[in-house]
């Protein structure tokens, strides 16, 4: 067949691809960020019990989310440059963990200002807020390791097995308010729907579809930034007008 | 490119051993954990409901969090002001709670509740910290009255349906 599959899984020809789509998700994330945060704190009722103080959900649930399946999606591209040895799948894993690492943190952060007020403590050791916590230290982890090591595909396969045994923990952090007991409330979004006011689903769905495209739009920038670090001594780096100039 | 399938492992490409020795790996590795963490199931776990303690589950002679919901009808403030007392249950056991100090705001009766302190001989326990546990459920207030309204008028309902019954319907309109 004509059509080549493989054809952006070369750092070349990503390298223009990713260029060009970085404004698109940007600024649609922008937009949903604006139109989700606009309906969760203006449109959307107060809850009955929490008042004002659920809000964050808004904010924290999205990036909960994402720091959860960010690194589903690092371990993914670990897994894939592990096995097939392809160069661009590392560098995404690399682009990818600052990213979830962050998420990880807001994700930490705002529940510990939200349970002050609403538990009565910043943090309990729970299963719920210990996996996440383990999380971002999985992040943390992967970051460091490959920065410790010099050879950057030897840090790329010693770092992908790092995050491919790390993804034993999301399974626990989504299931740990089944299987424990935990302060933190069971799911509110269930596979099989949701209780939630209309306008607070709606609210917290565009948040966390704006935090995807954030998420992508910031990876790809990222990526780019590594792919030019990485192949600086190849003819088509040095051949582009950015670099030339 | 490959002419026939591959026998044995010494037969594979090594990216097709590399790939079912990173499945196996975490596979392995997922067992594993499960195992710790059933071993370790009642250490995981935040706090003790009132039939585990009863059941004689629960830590003796040290600090342990009991959690359950607070008994509608039990909270009872001192003179004092900060001296709290209330009930725990799982609407099967119960334990008395007293508790010194502010209570966080969510803390209502009939709501979730995570009590840690030590239960003393007379089985009541006296607790060093009283947090709140809010539920998954999120609505607007009129959704939470309208929702309220419903169960009253089915128990009345129920109620008036079956008047010869003894013990009248309990009200849950409080």
């Amino acid at each position: 067949m004509a059509i080549n599959w493989f054809k952006y899984s070369a750092p070349t020809t990503f390298y223009g691809l990713a260029g060009k789509l970085i404004p698109w998700f940007a600024i649609s994330s922008a937009l949903l960020f604006a139109v989700g945060l606009y309906i969760g704190f203006v449109v959307a009722p107060v809850d009955y019990q929490q008042g004002e103080f659920y809000r964050i959900i808004f904010i924290h649930v999205p990036a909960s989310i994402l720091s959860m399946f960010l690194y589903l999606v690092m371990a993914g591209y670990a897994a894939l440059g592990l096995i097939f040895n392809t160069r661009l799948s590392s560098m995404m894993a690399t682009a990818i963990a600052p990213t979830g690492a962050l998420f990880a943190f807001i994700s930490l952060w705002t529940g510990a200002l939200w349970g002050k007020p609403m538990w009565g403590a910043w943090w309990v050791w729970d299963a719920r807020l210990t996996s996440e916590l383990i999380l971002l230290f999985l992040y943390l982890g992967f970051i460091a390791l490959h920065a410790s090591i010099d050879d950057p595909r030897r840090a790329d396969r010693a770092s992908a097995l790092l995050a491919i045994v790390g993804s034993v923990n999301v399974p626990i952090i989504y299931f740990s308010v089944k299987w424990w007991n935990t302060l933190h409330q069971g799911s509110t979004i269930k596979f099989s729907g949701t209780s939630m006011h209309v306008a607070m689903q709606q609210a917290m769905f565009t948040v966390l579809v704006a935090c995807w495209l954030y998420a992508i739009a910031v990876v790809l920038a990222r990526v780019r930034s590594i792919i030019l670090e990485r192949e600086r001594n190849t003819t088509w780096i040095n051949e582009l007008p950015e670099v030339r100039s | 490119m490959r002419k026939t399938k591959p026998e044995t492992l010494t037969d594979m490409k090594p990216r097709h051993k590399r790939f079912v020795f990173i499945i196996a790996a975490v596979a392995g590795l997922a067992v594993a954990v499960g195992l710790v963490l059933n071993a370790l199931e009642s250490n995981v776990s935040l706090y003790f409901t009132p039939t585990q303690v009863f059941n004689n589950e629960a830590p003796h002679g040290r600090s342990f969090r009991i959690g359950g919901l607070v008994e509608e009808g039990s909270v009872k403030r001192d003179a004092d002001g900060l001296t709290v007392n209330f009930v725990i249950t799982d609407r099967h056991k119960s334990i008395q709670v007293i508790y010194k100090g502010i209570l966080p705001d969510l803390f209502t009766e009939g709501k979730g509740v995570v009590a840690q302190g030590r239960v003393e001989a007379d089985g009541l326990m006296r607790a060093d910290e009283v947090l709140a546990k809010h539920d998954e459920n999120y609505m607007a207030p009129e959704a939470a009255d309208a929702l309220k309204k419903a169960e009253a008028a089915n128990a009345a309902a129920a109620a008036a349906a079956a008047p010869a019954s003894a013990p009248a319907a309990p009200s849950s309109a409080k």
